[in-house]
This record gives C-alpha cells, structure tokens and sequence, in this order.
C-alpha cells in the first residue's frame, strides 16, 4: 500500500470538512475520488499534502507517517499535488516554473527528465520561454502536470484537471494521465466530471459532506444506483 | 557644478538603494513592512565603528557589520514576524511588531553609545581626491559607486538567474503553490532576511563613512526616505528601487544645492504624489502589487 489514510478529521475555515475519512491507493493505481461541490474533496487532497494539518488521524506514505511534516516536506517525499485553478507561476517562465518542479525531486533520483516532459506535452517544449500566465488553460494543466512530474513523483494528487478546460483540452490532459498510469505512475483523481472519472480508473471513493458513503471498483459503480442518481445524472 | 551635484547625488542615490533594496525585497517576498530596517542599517555603522576603534582593519570591519547585520536581521524575523505569519493576516501586527523591534535595537544603541555622535577615526578610509574631466572625486565615492554596482549586478543575477531566485520569486507570488512544489517558504524567509539585512548594514556603514556621524537614531530618516523610494519604484521591484533611489539622491542633492535644505525633503514627498499621479503603482510596480495587495 502506497498510501493509507486512516481515520483523518479536518476542520477548514470552522466548518467540519473531513469526518473519519479512511482510503488507500495501492503502487501503480488510478483511484477517482467523486463528490459533489464542498463534499470535501479539494480538503482531503490539501490534508494529504499538508497544506491544511488533520486534527485527527493518520496518513501513512511509503511506509512513513507524515504526521509532522510541512507541506514542502511531504512534497519532497514524492506525494505531489497538481492543485485546482492550476497554480502556475503566472509571471515565470514554462521552463522556470519546470525547474522550480525539480526542487520536490530532492535527494530522490528522478523519475521523469525535462525531454521525458517535452515528449508528454510538446506545448511546453514550443512554449519554453513564454511567461506561464499567459498560456491558455489546457496549457497551463499541462505545465501544472509536467512541472508536478519534474519532482518525481510516487503519487500525483490532481484536483479538478479539467476544471475549466475545453472538451478537446481536458481529452488530451485526461490522455496523458491515462498514460502515465499505463507506464507505472500512481494516481489520485478528484474530478467533477463523475462519469469520465470512473471510466478512465480502477477503483473509486464517493465523498458526501465530508464522509466516505461509496467506495469499490468503478465499473461497479457506474452501475450503483446511487451514484447514478446523484452523481451521473439523468 | 551641475554635474559635481549629479555625481555627488548618484553617490547618496547608490548607499539609497542599498538601503531601499533589502526593504523592497522583505516586502516583496512576505508582503511585510519591516520597520526595524533602520535600526539594522544603524547597527551596521555601531558595528563598523566599534570594530574599527578597537583596531581591526577598516575592510575586516566592514565584512564583520555586513555579516552580523545580516545575522540580526535573520533574528528580527525569527522573533517578530515568525509567529504571526503562522497566524496568517500578519500586516499590521508586524507593523507593530517590528517598531518594537526597532525600538529595542535604538535603545541598545543608545546605551552603548551614550547618546554621543560618534564618528570613525581620521584616516580609517584614504583620504584621496581625484579630479575627472573637472569633477572633483574621492576614493570612497568611487568605492562606494563600484561597490553599489556590483552588488546590484549580483543580486540582480542572484534573483533571475539561480535557482534560489527562483524560490524567492515563487514564495512572493504564490506561497500555497510553492509549498506544494516542495520549496521551503521559510529557508527563503532566512535567506531573504539576511541578505536584506546584509545590503541595510553595509548602507549605514557606508553612509556613517560619507557623512562622519553615527548615532542611534541615523537609520530612522533612511527608513523613511527608503518608503519614498520604493513607493516611487513601484513596491516589490528591486530595478525601480535602484531607478529611484539614485534619482533621489540626484534631486535631493540639487535642491540643496540651488534651494535650500530645509526644502529637500518637501520636494522628495512632492516628488512622491507626482509620481504617484502618473504611475499609481510606481515606476516599476505591476498592478496588485502595491502595499494593500494580499499575501495568496
């Protein structure tokens, strides 16, 4: 088991976003998380980062329990964030905002080189020198994806990859991840999208004010009523 | 004379933008206004002076001040920003925080001192004139033009070229991210502290030079003149700092000159509102960087 999360509680902003939450993503997995907006997603995926700190529970990565780390320090440990809105360093560089990903690589050895990067998304390569805020948002995904992968990664966290994006665009961002879990990269998705979330993972959570109310293998829970009604739509 | 004033202008402008450059990078990074900026500017001369007096080199001295400002620096903002900025909406308690800090440091000077002007020895710099194309020179302007210009040059370098450049300008224009990047916000906090730190010593000790007088209150009108300056620079842009610290040191040294001084500070704030008609957010600044612009 990559990562565990056990039991975990989270107060954001003085409401109780996360209740007893408990999941796992096994090595070389895509595990799609759903919910509708202000489940508690986009918090759940911030206290596995730390960038919020649990008030209970336990999140054990790689057989380390992050339990004091920063959020920088869990980022050089290899669990990554690609963050919702994307984040790019609007008023940096493609290739700095790249470099900059190299940082979370620490004493790891890498996993992905910068030409490993331009291959997955040419865009980069051709926009090297162009200031990030001024891509478009597909771009930007992108950047946010290729920077995450230049940290070397053991799992990516990706919030909302398709928030905002044109269909072509979130087909080739959604492409991209896909592939990168074929050649090995472990994956947690939070996605708006219910129906595209379960068709491209293995396994999946269904998060509703803050609790864990559906969980098991995605193709059966295309299937599951109640995901259907609430979640897939008519 | 025009031109000996602009030379002698462009001298103060340079120790100015020493002083200006490390407030502006505080604020531009933690979106904080350090107000003990000045007393760290003054320990930088205390420093030099004090060191110099007990025989050290005048050069071994000038490193000793840079570095220990530098080091102070690094401690004023381990003891009076670090909580608050733990705490979030940290502007204005750090407002007050680092006058406290300030105050403390003056006080200290003062003991020290016993309120006296103190003034380095004759002869610690080489008393040495030249004369260039007519204008009349000494070997510490010189110095101090060269000196200023290197440092510009490096940190300059520094910022847009290197990797931690890179941090620093990640942390100052979106902290969340950059923490999820792994980098370290408060290694750039250090980092940043005391090469402010290191810039504001090295100015006092330079100006302490220029002028012949150190005192515990020396660094208090710099500290508002350096507002002016990267107010008119745009805040957060170290090339407007440089740009306006120097075109400061040019008008204020032509007022005296041909005015009077009682009137240079007047025209500097007049100075201050023109600019701020014409380029709301300075020189350099970019929109939503000015002082309210909150921390992301």
């Amino acid at each position: 088991m990559l990562l565990d999360v056990r039991n975990i509680w989270v107060s954001y902003k003085g409401i109780q976003a996360l209740r007893d939450v408990s999941l796992h993503v096994n090595k070389g997995e895509m595990v799609a998380l759903v919910g509708s907006n202000g489940a508690g997603k986009s918090t759940l995926l911030n206290a596995l980062s730390r960038a919020v700190t649990p008030q209970k529970g336990q999140v054990t990565f790689n057989g380390r329990d992050l339990g004091r780390l920063a959020a920088y320090q869990v980022a050089r440990q290899g669990l990554l964030q690609v963050p919702e809105g994307r984040q790019v360093l609007a008023d940096m560089s493609v290739w700095e905002n790249l470099q900059l990903g190299m940082l979370a690589q620490g004493r790891r050895p890498a996993k992905y080189t910068l030409e490993q990067v331009y291959d997955i998304f040419p865009i980069l390569q051709e926009r090297a020198t162009q200031i990030a805020g001024t891509l478009s948002g597909g771009q930007q995904q992108m950047l946010a994806i290729g920077r995450a992968l230049m940290g070397a990664p053991d799992i990516l966290l990706l919030d909302e990859p398709s928030l905002g994006l044109s269909p072509l665009m979130s087909d080739q961002v959604f492409d991209a991840l896909i592939r990168l879990n074929r050649q090995g990269l472990t994956i947690l998705l939070v996605e708006q999208n219910a129906f595209r979330a379960l068709e491209c993972t293995q396994r999946a959570y269904v998060l509703d004010r803050g609790k864990i109310v559906i969980e098991g293998a995605s193709a059966d829970l295309m299937q599951d009523q109640r995901v259907i009604e609430s979640y897939l739509g008519s | 004379m025009l031109l000996q004033q602009i030379l002698n202008g462009t001298v103060s402008g340079a120790i100015y933008a020493l002083f200006a450059l490390g407030f502006t990078l505080i604020f531009g990074v933690q979106k904080l206004l350090n107000l003990a900026h000045g007393a760290i500017f003054m320990a930088g001369a205390f420093i030099a002076y004090y060191a110099t007096v007990q025989g050290l080199p005048f050069w071994f001295a000038l490193l000793l001040a840079t570095v220990s400002t530098g080091v102070i620096s690094v401690i004023v903002d381990f003891v009076a920003f670090r909580q608050l900025r733990k705490a979030g909406h940290a502007e204005f308690a750090a407002i007050v925080t680092s006058i406290g800090v300030d105050l403390i440091l003056m006080n200290i000077a003062q003991r020290v001192s016993n309120t006296k002007v103190l003034s380095f020895p004759f002869g610690t710099f080489p008393v040495k004139f030249y004369n260039i194309l007519g204008l009349r020179t000494s070997l510490l302007q010189l110095t101090i033009l060269g000196l200023v210009l290197v440092l510009v040059l490096a940190l300059a370098y520094y910022i847009n070229r290197t990797s931690f450049g890179r941090q620093v300008r990640a942390v100052s224009s979106n902290e969340n991210a950059s923490a999820l990047l792994g980098i370290s916000a408060p290694a750039v906090y250090r980092q940043t502290f005391f090469i402010a730190g290191a810039l504001a010593g090295l100015a006092g000790v330079l100006i302490g030079l220029s002028f012949n007088s150190i005192h515990f209150m020396m660094g208090e009108p710099f500290l508002l003149q350096a507002f002016v300056v990267v107010v008119i620079g745009g805040l957060g842009s170290l090339q407007g700092a440089v740009i306006a610290a120097i075109l400061i040191g040019i008008i204020q040294s032509l007022t005296i000159a041909y005015l009077s001084s009682e009137l240079s500070t007047a025209i500097i704030f007049a100075l201050l509102f023109v600019t701020l008609l014409f380029f709301p957010n300075g020189l350099f600044g970019r929109a939503g960087n000015y002082a309210g612009g909150s921390r992301r």
